[in-house]
């Protein structure tokens, strides 16, 4: 590991000015991701700027009933937090579905957004990877691809978003709030993670120096409560997804009265099924209907050999989680489907 | 760069100068000679390091020792301190956890045990505390120690990995300090005079 020099700011701006006026400067938060890759070998800062302790730590409910999260509550007192598990439960059951009970203690709300994927070509700085070597190649195409993203990849990059959390913040419309040496921006999530592109080295729209303080959630409605996020990996706990889905579904009898989709995965970030979401709005819920909508979703996919099982398990994980929650809506309604 | 930084580990203050690169984990075992905390995979994959940190189940490897000055530090040689363990004077017996362990055959090699005796004690707290787990079915009802069942006792546990196995006693032991009823076809705790003898 390289030389270190470690710096406590003492508020967000004085933490935002350090990095911005340093391209060699890093922000740290839990760790649990950046410490790991700066043992890896694949991170080599000069300066680490430790935000963790900045009172940043707070979830607060703002007048109109925005939900304020503030970047340093932990993945654990997130879940825990009683406004979140009855008013966004898919926000709950993603952070649960992610790491152990130790690293939930660690981890941070933004630093969750902000992990790194984990494509084995990027962990392992014996192979190419023009995430962590811009314009050495992409391992991974033709390499070992059963974690590929099967939309949105590029030429330059298969690699797929691991968070659980921004899967579920990316159905729920959050947004994340922002400091820049500017002055405060507010990102929406669907805005927050791009596409690799020529460019898969950038996982964020945010330009150097800038911090997350807070992410919002919008103020809890029938939507936000009948929200749910299931998730598919190789073991039962402690493995990222294979595929994972956060839907939220409204009913109205059998309308849909609104429905939101996002996957985890399958692309380079939170994959919001838009077209999925229009297909079934204002149409009769229907389990056919469901998987109808992923299809077309799913429409312009690209596949190889190892990942394409993608498909039919995104499309089942689909149709299971909006079937538990057309399930609950008709329990609590007394309606028969 | 070197910092120097105060760690309470065990109810003992030490003040030590730290590499800034130097993990939590290194620092308690190669600087502190702490070694009751373990180095298993050193990427947070096997829980082996887990730690009480200000009161909650924490990794030591994905760490730095500079990000944690004036910290207070529980390793698995010091949890018989804490509440509901056998008090300070009587530093050399064990905590109720670590005494179920024995009893119900939780290690086979031991390499994985102060990890997994800290991360069971974190997490009955967090159950204290009613914190649900992924597999909890209502998020909106209350959580109680004692209702844990093995599934939810294996997947709180998942982030400590035991290479010998001994996950069946592990659990016993969990659920029998939890305030649980035994696994179905277990006893209460198995008769093991030799042991006791030993003692």
């Amino acid at each position: 590991m390289k030389e270190l020099t470690y710096v406590r700011p003492t508020d967000a701006r004085d933490a935002v000015a350090r990095v911005s006026d340093d391209p060699h400067a890093r922000f740290l938060g839990g760790g649990t991701n950046l410490v790991d890759h700066l043992k890896l070998g694949l991170l080599t800062p000069d300066v680490l700027v430790d935000v963790s302790r900045l009172p940043l730590d707070e979830v607060t409910r703002l007048d109109d009933g925005t939900l304020r999260i503030g970047t340093n509550v932990r993945n654990s007192d997130l879940a825990a937090h009683p406004v979140v598990r009855s008013s966004y439960p898919a926000v709950t059951r993603a952070l649960l579905a992610g790491a152990s009970g130790q690293i939930r203690n660690q981890a941070t709300t933004g630093g969750n957004l902000l992990q790194r994927t984990r494509c084995v070509y990027f962990q392992d700085v014996t192979t190419p990877c023009n995430k962590r070597e811009p314009g050495s190649g992409c391992s991974a195409i033709g390499g070992y691809g059963r974690y590929d993203a099967v939309l949105g990849a590029s030429e330059a990059c298969v690699a797929t978003h691991p968070s659980d959390l921004a899967v579920a913040l990316a159905a729920l419309d959050a947004v994340v709030v922002v400091l820049g040496r500017d002055g405060e921006r507010r990102v929406p999530m669907s805005d927050f993670h791009r596409l690799p592109g020529h460019h898969p080295e950038t996982d964020t729209t945010l330009a150097h120096g800038e911090l997350v303080t807070s992410v919002e959630l919008p103020p809890e409605s029938a939507l936000t409560r009948a929200s749910d996020y299931r998730k598919v990996r190789d073991r039962a706990s402690y493995a990222f997804a294979l595929v994972s889905v956060a839907a939220a579904l409204e009913l109205d009898g059998d309308v849909v009265r609104d429905v939101r989709i996002a996957w985890g995965g399958v692309a380079h970030r939170p994959w919001r099924a838009a077209a999925a979401e229009e297909a079934l709005r204002g149409e009769t819920y229907s389990e056919e209907a469901v998987r109808a909508a992923a299809e077309l979703e799913l429409a312009a996919a690209v596949t190889g050999p190892d990942n394409a099982y993608k498909i039919p398990m995104v499309r089942n994980a689909t149709a299971y989680a909006l079937r538990g929650l057309a399930d609950r809506s008709s329990e609590r309604t007394g309606a028969t489907r | 760069m070197d910092t120097s930084i105060t760690l309470t580990v065990d109810g003992r203050r030490h003040d030590v100068v730290v590499d800034t690169r130097t993990t939590l984990l290194d620092a308690l075992r190669e600087r502190l000679a702490v070694t009751s905390a373990k180095k298993g995979c050193d990427h947070g994959q096997c829980g082996s390091c887990t730690v009480l940190l200000e009161g909650r189940r924490h990794l030591t490897c994905l760490t730095l020792a500079v990000a944690h000055d004036g910290d207070e530090i529980v390793t698995a040689a010091g949890v018989s301190a804490l509440e509901g363990g056998a008090g300070d004077d009587a530093p050399t017996s064990l905590h109720p956890l670590q005494e179920a362990f024995l009893a119900h055959d939780g290690l086979q090699c031991g390499y994985c045990t102060p990890g997994q005796v800290c991360s069971a004690i974190g997490m009955l707290d967090e159950a204290k505390q009613g914190h649900p787990s992924h597999v909890t079915d209502d998020l909106e009802e209350s959580v109680d120690p004692a209702d844990l069942d093995d599934d939810e006792v294996r997947e709180r546990m998942s982030g400590n990995l035991c290479r010998c196995g001994a996950y069946g006693g592990i659990v016993d032991a969990i659920r029998e300090v939890a305030g649980g009823a035994p696994r179905e076809g277990q006893p209460d705790r198995p008769a093991q005079p030799e042991r006791e003898a030993a003692r």
